[in-house]
């Protein structure tokens, strides 16, 4: 099994001397299954170097799993080129939205409209199909399962799973910590606590064991507290998660698009410094990294 | 057994998509959902008060789209699963749907339909979480309240002809009113609600709670507090919902809640302010 990060910044692509070494393309990374499967997690700009890389391989034959529809980690959708050629095969998942009521079929449309974009849908030349997932539904693809578990984002969220010969992988695509909307004290208080309890249990039981953990690391603990209710992780968090759930390595990813290579290094050295004696390897998403195993 | 007509049962449940919401909740919403950092459990309180945006928002998210792996019967269940963005935003499409009128063409007071259904509500959890512990889940009781009297509104919005007969058959042969909607329509409002609460995929206990709530007998604990509620409400006169008629003093459930009515109500404690803060909300914003 083999990853591959192309996009590893969080909210705005954000390119430039500052963040030359860890990269500024948002959201893309590419898994390889033993038998050479190919998932995609996100289409954020990070999909473009990549779909450059594909161009050598033709036909393609893609499986795309949205995490969720933010600009970020789908802006590149457009420019992945092998959608424009004959022959190729892409299937693209996602969750369904409550609030629109429609399944991810949208994530093209919505991008592909006069006003935004010079091409339209139908004008795609591959064979692109879009599979709308229900919660925990299987996708095998080969000798791959990929399965979801519904996160807590401002918007539905899956965090993907993949298992292939006994070794795994996980993505959380953009993930907070559910917290209690009430104060200690408030008559729902301990009902909210139990049902948010019953979810992270969920989420440690579903994460067991992986062997690569790939995390929304957006914000260190001394910042999260102005940002809590954004959707977004935390290092330290991260590592707790990793820790409790046996993971053999943690990967931080999605970067704060302001925090520069210099900056993401000393939070990172500051993290390690953290880091159990029996715990998970740690390190840091950065453009072109490649994890094989 | 009464029944409705599959031609009115199709026309009942595509009409709940276009019901608009109670004017207090509606106008807290917009209000809200301004500030960018209003605060979760506020907007939760608002919307679970408002029949109409809890059954749709619990609708859609118990829809066979989404293939929950539990049935959702509460407000902060679904912002547990679905996040607060997504019922905010849920809230704010129901709210451009526009309000209830106060009083609908049928002549049903919607006010104090919404004002009867929240007091039981609050007062069916009370009697749930104070005197029935472990049996039953003193949210789902809250809900059944909540919605235990819904085919009614769903009546008077989408049948108002016939709906207005009812209550005018209820008046004049001085008859509860499920039995003047039987006579009427040919179905009380507990066979639509019910069969509303069906579609919408809530758990059984739920659609039979709503289903049965005018029979004498056969209830689950759920359905005992909803009874029990509902007859303090009539009993204390806070609110009925478009009925008139008389209810006894002899206590509904006596094998769970004792013989002597007055003495249930003394142990519920105060319930002022029970129905203080549901007159607010049922009739804050209508003039």
């Amino acid at each position: 099994m083999k990853i591959r990060f192309w996009g590893v910044r969080g909210s705005i692509a954000s390119p430039g001397p500052h963040t030359a070494r860890y990269g500024g393309n948002t959201t893309c990374i590419e898994v390889r299954s033993d038998a050479g499967e190919l998932i995609i997690f996100d289409g954020g700009t990070g999909i473009f170097p990549l779909a450059q890389s594909l161009l050598k391989q033709l036909p393609v034959s893609a499986n795309v799993f949205i995490t969720h529809t933010h600009w970020d980690h789908i802006q590149g959708l457009p420019f992945f080129t092998p959608l424009y050629i004959p022959g190729n095969r892409v299937r693209i998942h996602g969750a369904y939205d409550f609030v629109s009521g429609s399944g991810i079929e949208q994530v093209m449309n919505v991008q592909l409209q006069y006003s935004y974009f010079p091409v339209r849908e139908a004008e795609l030349r591959a064979a692109i199909e879009y599979q709308t997932l229900t919660i925990g539904e299987a996708v095998v693809l080969g000798d791959a399962t990929v399965t979801n578990m519904l996160l807590n984002h401002p918007v539905t969220n899956f965090g993907y799973r993949v298992d292939c010969n006994g070794k795994s992988m996980f993505f959380s695509g953009d993930h907070e910590p559910w917290t209690n909307i009430y104060a200690a004290g408030d008559a729902d208080f301990d009902e909210y606590q139990a049902m948010i309890d019953a979810r992270q249990a969920e989420m440690e039981a579903f994460l067991k064991g992986v062997d690569v953990l790939v995390m929304d690391c957006s914000y260190t603990t001394a910042e999260y507290p102005s940002k809590v209710g954004w959707g977004h992780g935390t290092f330290d968090g991260s590592l707790e998660l990793a820790y409790r759930v046996g993971a053999k390595k943690l990967v931080c990813t999605h970067h704060e698009p302001t925090r520069s290579d210099e900056e993401l290094e000393k939070v990172f050295a500051d993290l390690l410094t953290r880091v159990p004696a029996n715990g998970p390897e740690v390190v840091l998403a950065r453009e072109g990294m490649e994890i094989e195993w | 057994m009464s029944h409705i007509s599959p031609e009115v049962e199709k026309k009942l449940g595509l009409a709940v998509e276009k019901m608009p919401a109670f004017p207090k909740s509606v106008q807290k919403v917009l209000e809200l959902t301004r500030n960018i950092n209003c605060l979760p459990r506020e907007l939760v309180g608002v919307i679970e008060k408002d029949p109409v945006m809890t059954v749709k928002i619990l609708k859609v998210i118990n829809s066979a789209a989404f293939a929950l792996p539990n049935k959702m019967t509460s407000v902060n269940q679904a912002v547990v699963f679905l996040g607060l963005n997504t019922i905010k935003n849920m809230a704010l499409s129901f709210a451009a749907v526009g309000i209830l009128p106060r009083m609908n063409t049928a002549g049903f007071d919607v006010q104090r339909y919404l004002m009867h259904s929240l007091t039981v509500a609050s007062i069916a959890r009370k009697l749930a979480s104070q005197q029935v512990t472990g049996d039953v889940d003193p949210g789902d009781c809250y809900i059944a309240g909540l919605l235990h009297d819904f085919g009614k509104v769903v009546f008077a919005q989408f049948m108002p002809d016939e709906f207005s007969a009812a209550l005018a058959y209820c008046q004049e042969k001085q008859v509860p009113l499920h039995v003047a909607e039987e006579a009427v329509i040919g179905a009380d409002h507990t066979v639509v609600g019910s069969m509303l609460a069906a579609r919408w995929q809530f758990p059984t206990p739920l659609v039979e709670c709503i289903r049965d709530h005018h029979k004498e007998s056969g209830h689950s604990a759920m359905g005992d507090c909803l009874r029990m509620a509902d007859q303090i409400c009539r009993y204390r006169q806070f609110g009925d919902s478009g009925n008139p008629y008389r209810v006894g003093e002899a206590v509904i459930a006596p094998q769970r809640f004792g013989d002597d009515l007055d003495a249930v109500i003394a142990s519920l404690g105060d319930l002022d302010h029970f129905v203080a803060e549901a007159q607010s909300f049922a009739l804050v914003g209508t003039e």
